[in-house]
């Protein structure tokens, strides 16, 4: 095990202002849903809104970086340990077990972690973007021969969206309590230094 | 030659220029004339400086100079109280039209001429084709002291006159002289003068239309607001060769054209907000364009009608007609503001102020219930007018309505809202004797329609679509207001209203809310164990 620098900066700052851009879309998203009410319809529309294109921009940044960092392979899923890590958390963690993965700079993410993660990407993200944008543009949907689009249909694919980022959300921050300390996962998150990694075998690649 | 004759040409030029200039002085000491936006002063005219016995005299010597006037104005429903609904083949107009005040003018013409812009309407057929039996005043009147009263067939009295004869009331003559020498163009108050007291009184009927309209502050009326912009009627109204535009009878539901625009022959409704506003009129927010393709303009921005100060009549129950107070005569109940709230000879009112409009679907087609259509109790409330629309027909847009309440004398055998005679000096009508047998039998017989002598009451309602009393900004509706679980819209179907709990899909809020709870719980039932088995394990 060895202190190693594991998330670059552009990588924390995506995934912290990602983390308050989706809440805040949340707290708003429900609100405009109608389920209660706490800033006014108005601004809470507003802000949902705005979030929206910040999270759009800002997700133009980190497919970039993505690709030509090619840390895009950190999310290539993977069965190999798979079950070993799903019995940790449900067995092992009790018994005071280390982790079964051992991660590295270019194996962060776990088996549970990457399908997690690329369900993220590939599936939520695209549905709540897609609706979101279905959503924003209703009006102009007609221009290009998507006027039969109801707009209940839209609100319904965005709201289910909604709802799976909101599981992935309360899963996510329990399991960032989750590693050798409660608090070990969120310092490597802030600081980018995580202090429970292994070293590189030599010449080894991202998979 | 040529030369002299440039040199002359400069000469005079000169000469004028110097004589022009002092002309021109800025430094002059007489302040500016005012100038006149009319060419003539009618006060100058000699055909106008004599006495005017009647109203057709001065309308005679109107249409001396105004040639055309009066033959353009036999074309207007405002003359014949006639409208043929292209598109429903209905025959409407307040000759034909039965509604739920005071139901109809059949009978009644010498008292509702007296909001006719004609002479000498005594009756269903009154000349139509007479020039000098227009009545010029009643629009082009600036003095304000035009009147006329109800019971002279629209003419107004020039010789103090007592009436009703015996009353020992005196109506006052007015002198038409004065009043034609001052003519010039509508005003809010003499358009008002009738659309502000529709249905017997001030704001009675439309609700969106009342005296506080003839000077309203901004608040009121953002457009006629009489130290702001200061439109008057025709502002919108625009009105060529008398022809006014804008009839609640064949109203423009719906209006997907550009602003009109000098030098663009533009040929839809130029009464319609769309008609200066155009299609995408928010310019700070532009999601609320969005909204125009299923909103009117008048749902977001006339929050509430009968703003004024001023009530409007919600119901009116014609049922309840017929008590006398103690001394004998039409029992009469005021609220404390000094509102009829019962009237002997005309039954129970409700008046309501600040109202929320009704919204719904309106595609400009208002379906009429005729004096010769069956009605039948069971189908209560009977719809006097109603609008017609929905949310796929692709005409209608979400409108504020105005719907009034009431309850008259229909015939129970023959099944058809009845025509009643309820003005007037003789033993039949209602508002004399407070008998619906004799007034419902003259009525009928005035109308030449059948009577089986059997009458009942029956339930009716009437829409009115909302389009006046437009609030400034500030003061339109709100996001929440609709887009809210019982907010304005809550009963408006077939349109998708975020934020509105009805248009939900229950399974999905709740399997998504019951999921996040046991994802929830799970972890934190996790959480716990974790913190069980590591104080175990140390």
């Amino acid at each position: 095990m060895a202190r190693i620098y594991i998330f670059k900066g552009f990588e924390r700052f995506w995934h912290w202002t990602q983390a308050l851009l989706i809440i805040s879309m949340l707290v708003t998203g429900f609100e405009v849903h109608g389920t209660y009410s706490l800033l006014g319809w108005h601004k809470a529309g507003e802000l949902h809104t705005t979030s929206a294109w910040a999270l759009m921009g800002l997700w133009v940044f980190a497919i970039f970086w993505h690709f030509t960092t090619g840390e895009w392979r950190q999310y290539i899923p993977t069965t190999n340990k798979m079950l070993d890590v799903a019995l940790f958390y449900a067995f092992g963690m009790f018994k005071g077990e280390h982790h079964p993965y051992l991660k590295t700079k270019n194996r962060k993410h776990n088996p549970l972690q990457r399908v997690a993660y690329l369900g993220v990407k590939l599936f939520i993200n695209p549905l709540l973007w897609c609706s979101g944008l279905f959503y924003l543009f209703y009006n102009q949907l007609g221009a290009v021969g998507l006027g039969g689009v109801s707009l209940g249909l839209i609100a319904l694919a965005h709201t289910l969206g909604a709802f799976l980022m909101l599981l992935f959300l309360i899963a996510h921050i329990y399991l960032g309590t989750a590693g050798h300390t409660p608090t070990a996962h969120f310092k490597a998150m802030v600081t980018g230094w995580d202090d429970d990694v292994n070293e590189e075998p030599l010449g080894a690649k991202a998979q | 030659m040529q030369v002299i004759k440039q040199a002359m040409i400069v000469f005079a030029t000169l000469a004028f220029m110097t004589s022009a200039y002092p002309a021109n002085a800025p430094d002059s000491a007489q302040p500016p004339q005012k100038l006149l936006k009319s060419t003539a002063d009618h006060s100058k005219f000699k055909e106008l400086q004599q006495e005017f016995a009647s109203g057709p005299e001065v309308t005679k010597a109107c249409i001396g100079c105004h040639t055309e006037a009066a033959k353009q104005i036999h074309l207007t429903q405002h003359w014949k109280w006639e409208f043929r609904n292209p598109d429903s083949q209905q025959l409407l107009g307040k000759k034909h039209v039965v509604n739920n005040f005071c139901t109809s003018v059949t009978s009644n013409y010498k008292a509702c001429a007296s909001c006719h812009i004609g002479y000498n309407t005594d009756g269903p057929n009154f000349d139509q084709t007479s020039e000098t039996n227009v009545d010029c005043l009643v629009c082009h009147d600036q003095t304000g002291k035009y009147k006329k009263p109800a019971g002279f067939a629209g003419n107004p009295v020039v010789k103090d006159t007592e009436f009703p004869p015996g009353s020992g009331k005196i109506i006052r003559g007015i002198n038409l002289s004065d009043i034609a020498q001052k003519v010039g163009q509508t005003r809010r108050a003499t358009c008002g003068a009738c659309h502000f007291y529709g249905g017997g009184g001030d704001g009675v009927k439309h609700g969106d239309l009342d005296s506080s309209l003839e000077a309203p502050e901004k608040a009121l009326d953002v457009h006629m607001d009489s130290k702001g912009l200061n439109f008057s009627c025709s502002t919108c109204h625009m009105t060529e060769g008398h022809q006014v535009p804008g009839s609640r009878y064949a109203p423009t539901a719906q209006d997907k054209e550009a602003a009109h625009i000098r030098g663009k022959s533009d040929k839809s409704n130029p009464t319609t907000c769309q008609a200066c506003h155009g299609q995408a009129p928010h310019k700070k927010e532009a999601k609320l364009n969005d909204h125009t393709d299923k909103l009117a303009c008048q749902t977001c921005h006339i929050p509430a009608f009968a703003r004024g100060d001023m009530p409007t009549k919600m119901s009116w129950d014609w049922s309840t007609a017929g008590k006398r107070g103690p001394n004998g005569k039409p029992l009469v109940v005021r609220d404390e503001d000094g509102y009829d709230t019962y009237l002997g000879i005309k039954g129970d009112f409700v008046w309501k102020t600040n109202v929320t409009p009704e919204y719904m679907w309106f595609n400009g087609k208002v379906k009429y219930t005729l004096s010769d259509d069956k009605i039948e109790k069971a189908n209560q409330p009977i719809y006097i007018s109603k609008f017609e629309g929905s949310a796929d027909d692709g005409k209608s847009m979400i409108w504020p309505v105005k719907l009034f309440r009431g309850k008259q004398p229909f015939d129970a055998e023959n099944k058809t809202l009845t025509i009643n005679h309820l003005a007037g000096n003789d033993d039949a009508a209602y508002w004399k004797n407070l008998n619906w047998d004799k007034a419902i039998a003259a009525g009928m017989a005035a109308a030449g329609k059948p009577f089986s002598g059997k009458y009942d009451f029956i339930e009716t309602a009437a829409m009115w679509p909302i389009t006046h009393m437009v609030a400034p900004k500030d003061k339109a509706l709100g996001c929440s207001d609709c887009h809210s679980s019982n907010g304005r819209l809550e009963k408006v179907d077939g349109i998708y209203i975020p934020g509105r709990g009805r248009d939900h899909i229950a399974l999905l809020d709740t399997a998504g809310w019951a999921l996040a709870a046991l994802t929830l719980l799970g972890v934190i039932g996790h959480g716990i164990g974790r913190i069980l088995t590591a104080k175990r394990t140390h």
